[in-house]
């Protein structure tokens, strides 16, 4: 008997979960708007969420749009259409991989060091020791971080795809040869304003909210101790990861499948 | 760190990341040739078959972009597609002038040709072109190949 119930009690447990999980990312989102009231905290963790990205965003974002530039290249010269490189590279950053990776970057560099912040800061007991001062810990120390994430996150996007696109011009026009002109028309031509590059940072914007949902929920219900703040970290790169992809996954297909 | 360093840094991330944001758009993007058509008035035109004519659409006379499509209406007193075409304010066309549903490219978008007439009364806001010509449609075109080889076999 005691064994039939327990898938019954692990779906309890999973909802209950679920629900928890919904509750915080909500209480997050209230007052992450009421943290906007003290810029300092947030222009603080803008600066340590979004300046100590840029350098691993924007190499990366440079890197990649060479390789894109290359690849796209070997492809289209079997078809003549080398022209077309520009709308290649273009659409495939601006649609997929500038949010994706970025993302991906993001949840890496930003989110783990989150997750261990906040992680360390339940371990030392800073967390009890406000809640003691009756200070909100969610309010002083994860909403402003909260803010921040979201804010960062479509802006390191940009600057991803816009390197990528710098790096795909450099490869293709400087390097192999391409016709500037067209490069950059057809590109003109091809990439729509709002329904590539404005899905782009739609997408953008969604996964800032995962990875910061994600990051401080594992930080913040994290074991107070080395070890658990360790699989913590590992935990919020996982899940960020995931998450980040299947989300991708169900908003192209919103957003892409209409045409 | 200081806090004017901080907050400097920060601007500067800013910046950078709506300067990108707006590259994409401008550069990368159409938006200066989507959004940047400046007063326009509008006309409509009646077409029977408008093929895969999207609103949007470019207005072209001499293959160079006059207008955009605005609206695309079904009437079903005429049971004929209404096109409201967008044409800029600097742009003034005959009254009779024609309009055409023509593709770019062989398999490319449609768009719509405009080709000015002899009227020396000019056409207004809210006017109506009447002469039109519907799209291509590639089946019927099939099919009218296919019945005239068909006829040509049978008589013979």
């Amino acid at each position: 008997m005691r064994t039939l119930l327990l898938p019954l009690q692990w779906l309890v447990e999973f909802v209950g979960s679920v629900g928890k999980g919904a509750r915080f990312f909500v209480h997050l989102c209230w007052l992450a708007v009421a943290a906007l009231r003290r810029p300092r905290l947030v222009i603080d963790q803008i600066h340590f969420i979004g300046n100590y990205s840029l350098s691993i965003i924007l190499v990366s974002g440079l890197l990649i749009g060479f390789v894109l530039g290359l690849q796209g290249y070997y492809t289209l010269r079997r078809y003549g259409s080398e022209e077309a490189l520009g709308v290649l590279v273009t659409l495939s950053l601006v649609r997929e991989l500038g949010p994706v990776v970025t993302a991906l970057l993001f949840a890496g560099r930003a989110g783990t060091s989150l997750t261990a912040e906040v992680g360390l800061m339940k371990a030392g007991e800073q967390i009890d020791a406000m809640e003691m001062m009756a200070v909100d810990p969610v309010a002083r120390v994860l909403a402003p971080r909260f803010a921040a994430a979201v804010f960062s996150m479509p802006l390191l996007a940009a600057l991803f795809s816009a390197l990528g696109v710098l790096g795909g011009y450099l490869v293709g026009v400087a390097m192999i040869g391409i016709d500037a002109g067209a490069f950059w028309s057809q590109m003109q031509a091809g990439v729509d304003w709002l329904d590539d590059v404005g899905n782009g940072v739609a997408k953008s914007v969604v996964f800032g909210f995962t990875v910061a949902f994600v990051a401080l929920y594992v930080g913040f219900n994290a074991q107070p101790t080395p070890e658990g703040v360790a699989r913590a970290t590992t935990t919020t790169v996982v899940a960020a990861s995931l998450a980040i992809l299947g989300l991708d996954f169900v908003m192209t297909a919103l957003m892409f499948s209409a045409n | 760190m200081k806090r004017s360093g901080v907050d400097l840094l920060v601007g500067l991330f800013v910046l950078l990341g709506f300067g990108a944001l707006v590259f994409l758009a401008l550069r990368a993007g159409n938006m200066s040739s989507a959004v940047g058509l400046g007063p326009t008035y509008e006309t409509t035109a009646r077409f029977d078959n408008i093929g895969g004519l999207k609103p949007r659409a470019a207005v072209r006379s001499a293959g160079v972009v006059v207008g955009r499509v605005s609206a695309i209406r079904f009437d079903d007193k005429a049971y004929q597609a209404e096109v409201v075409l967008a044409l800029d304010q600097r742009y003034r066309f005959p009254k009779d002038s024609s309009v055409k549903i023509l593709t770019s490219g062989l398999l490319g978008e449609q768009y719509i040709g405009l080709e000015p007439g002899g009227d020396p009364e000019l056409l207004a806001a809210g006017d109506r072109i009447t002469m039109t010509q519907s799209a291509v449609v590639l089946e019927s075109l099939i099919g009218q190949f296919l019945y005239g080889r068909a006829s040509e076999e049978g008589g013979k």
